[in-house]
């Protein structure tokens, strides 16, 4: 059932990038350049996977649990952090630069070419380097 | 700016209707998020998590690219730069615990307060690198 579930999920998500062409980069980027044509497209997708979610989420987040009944805990929704600041400021400046975040580079990893393998294999660099920072912070 | 639905618009609409469900079995049936960053994070260490959902997660995430093609894409820059692209989006998703599905859409709809303003930070940083970038100059 976790895994079938997750499976349908992973399938409508990606479906939901395709659909939208998310993975365009160029599509994406046009959305960005809010000083170009801008294409406010990507704004609908966001609007309306939110619009869907919102509900799943509220049950959840009153019930402390999922539809089967295991306990669920949400993310804290409130802690404001230099790092998540920090974070998010360096993840928009590669999304820029790109137009490519990470559901999207998966799809694009399908097309085979290189600059997609390059542009995964580069992320999951960055993920170590940003886990081994923390392993670094942690030891101090 | 006049607000017609164009048939591009309804598309993207129709995708965010999808992504949403995506996100909601998941959360849903399994008590877990759509952050795509973490998944991607922990598979790749070979953490795939009870009955290995976030393996069954991102098989499906790219099975409907894989049967029905990408369409018409183009990437922005050549290989250096979506290197050093890469590098940036991989360090700062996991620094911030989220990217533009676990802050942008998970997060949103959880009405987050944190993910709200990692939304708006992020999608401040790349409008600010775009307009950098194509139209030459600092605001």
């Amino acid at each position: 059932m976790t895994f079938l579930a997750a499976l349908c999920a992973g399938l409508l998500f990606g479906a939901g990038l395709l659909m939208s062409r998310m993975c365009d980069p160029e599509r994406v980027l046009a959305f960005l350049d809010i000083a170009g044509p801008w294409n406010p497209a990507l704004a609908f997708t966001m609007g309306g996977a939110v619009l869907v979610a919102a509900p799943a989420f509220y049950f959840v987040r009153k019930r402390g649990a999922d539809l089967r009944g295991s306990p669920t805990t949400l993310p804290d929704r409130f802690k404001i952090t230099p790092r998540l600041i920090g974070g998010s400021a360096i993840f928009g400046v590669g999304w820029g630069l790109s137009g490519i975040c990470p559901g999207p580079s998966l799809l694009l990893l399908t097309g085979g070419s290189v600059s997609a393998v390059v542009f995964v294999a580069a992320i999951l660099a960055g993920f170590f380097a940003s886990s081994r920072i923390d392993a670094a912070g942690n030891r101090r | 700016m006049s607000l017609s639905m164009t048939p591009d618009l309804w598309r993207s609409l129709g995708g965010g209707l999808l992504i949403g469900a995506g996100a909601a079995v998941l959360l849903l049936v399994d008590g877990r998020i759509a952050g795509i960053s973490g998944i991607l994070e922990n598979a790749a260490r070979g953490a795939f998590g009870a009955l290995r959902w976030r393996l069954a997660f991102l098989v499906g995430l790219v099975a409907p690219a894989a049967v029905y093609g990408l369409g018409a894409i183009r990437f922005a820059e050549g290989l250096p730069v979506l290197a050093i692209a890469g590098l940036l989006v991989g360090f700062g998703t996991r620094m911030a615990s989220g990217c533009t599905s676990g802050h942008g859409v998970c997060g949103l709809a959880n009405a987050s307060l944190r993910s709200l303003l990692a939304t708006l930070t992020f999608m401040s940083a790349a409008a600010l690198v775009v307009f950098i970038v194509r139209h030459g100059a600092v605001p």
